[in-house]
């Protein structure tokens, strides 16, 4: 497993990027869920630098499982920020026009979309945040 | 990212490259605001951009919002990738794609 701790704020949202982008090199990802991936950690990681410490600031951890299952990606993001599900969010109205839009919720809604299975649980004083992806399609 | 502007008469055409995520939205929400005053037709040309996240499809909506009050706006050569995207979120329905 590899591990990065780092500030919850999104300057190091490149930094996040590329330490999973490295951990996943060194397996057999196909570029277009190498692609889903990063978006997944893009929305899951700014949501913690936007609101989990807000207005303050604080630590978040992401730990890439690679070995576990065999084919299979498990990020996990820890923080110690106040309590709150992003799964528990109502997914948004997609059919509705461009005046009736509201961006508020899509980051979340595609990240549910594009992996195999997302997870939260808050647990010992943390939001505990882990999505899968199988590698082969 | 990089974006490429032309302006032809009341028709604007961004081309971007790279990445439109949380990093770079902010830019080009910032070059387009002070550029769409008299613009009729705004095209984005995604021939280039690799990656979208909800930040830039953010600056998309906003852009579409503005362009149905005073024109209209279309979207270019869009790769598979971000078509997908376009099509999970439902902005196939919203955005212009040619």
């Amino acid at each position: 497993m590899k591990r990065l701790e780092t500030g919850a704020v999104r300057d190091n949202l490149s930094k996040v990027l590329a330490f999973v982008d490295s951990t996943l090199e060194d397996v057999d990802c196909p570029l277009k869920t190498l692609y889903q991936i990063d978006i997944a950690v893009e929305e899951i990681f700014v949501n913690i630098a936007s609101y989990a410490y807000s207005p303050g600031t604080g630590k978040a951890v992401i730990e890439i499982e690679t070995e576990a299952e065999p084919g299979c990606v498990a990020i996990t993001f820890r923080d110690s920020g106040i309590p709150y599900d992003p799964l528990a969010k109502e997914d948004p109205d997609i059919t509705l026009c461009a005046e009736e839009r509201e961006i508020g919720g899509l980051g979340i809604f595609m990240v549910k979309k594009s992996m195999d299975d997302v997870k939260y649980e808050y647990s010992g004083g943390q939001n505990i945040l882990t999505i899968r992806k199988n590698l082969k399609g | 990212m990089t974006i490429n502007k032309e302006k032809n008469g009341d028709e604007l055409t961004v081309a971007l490259e790279g990445r439109l995520d949380t990093t770079t939205a902010p830019q080009l929400e910032e070059e387009l605001s002070g550029l769409l005053d008299d613009v009729k037709k705004l095209v984005f040309d995604f021939a280039k951009l690799e990656y979208i996240s909800s930040a830039g499809l953010r600056v998309l909506l906003a852009g579409q919002k503005r362009m149905n009050k005073q024109g209209t706006m279309v979207v270019r050569n869009v790769a598979d990738e971000i078509k997908e995207i376009f099509e999970v979120t439902g902005f196939t329905e919203i955005l212009n794609i040619e």
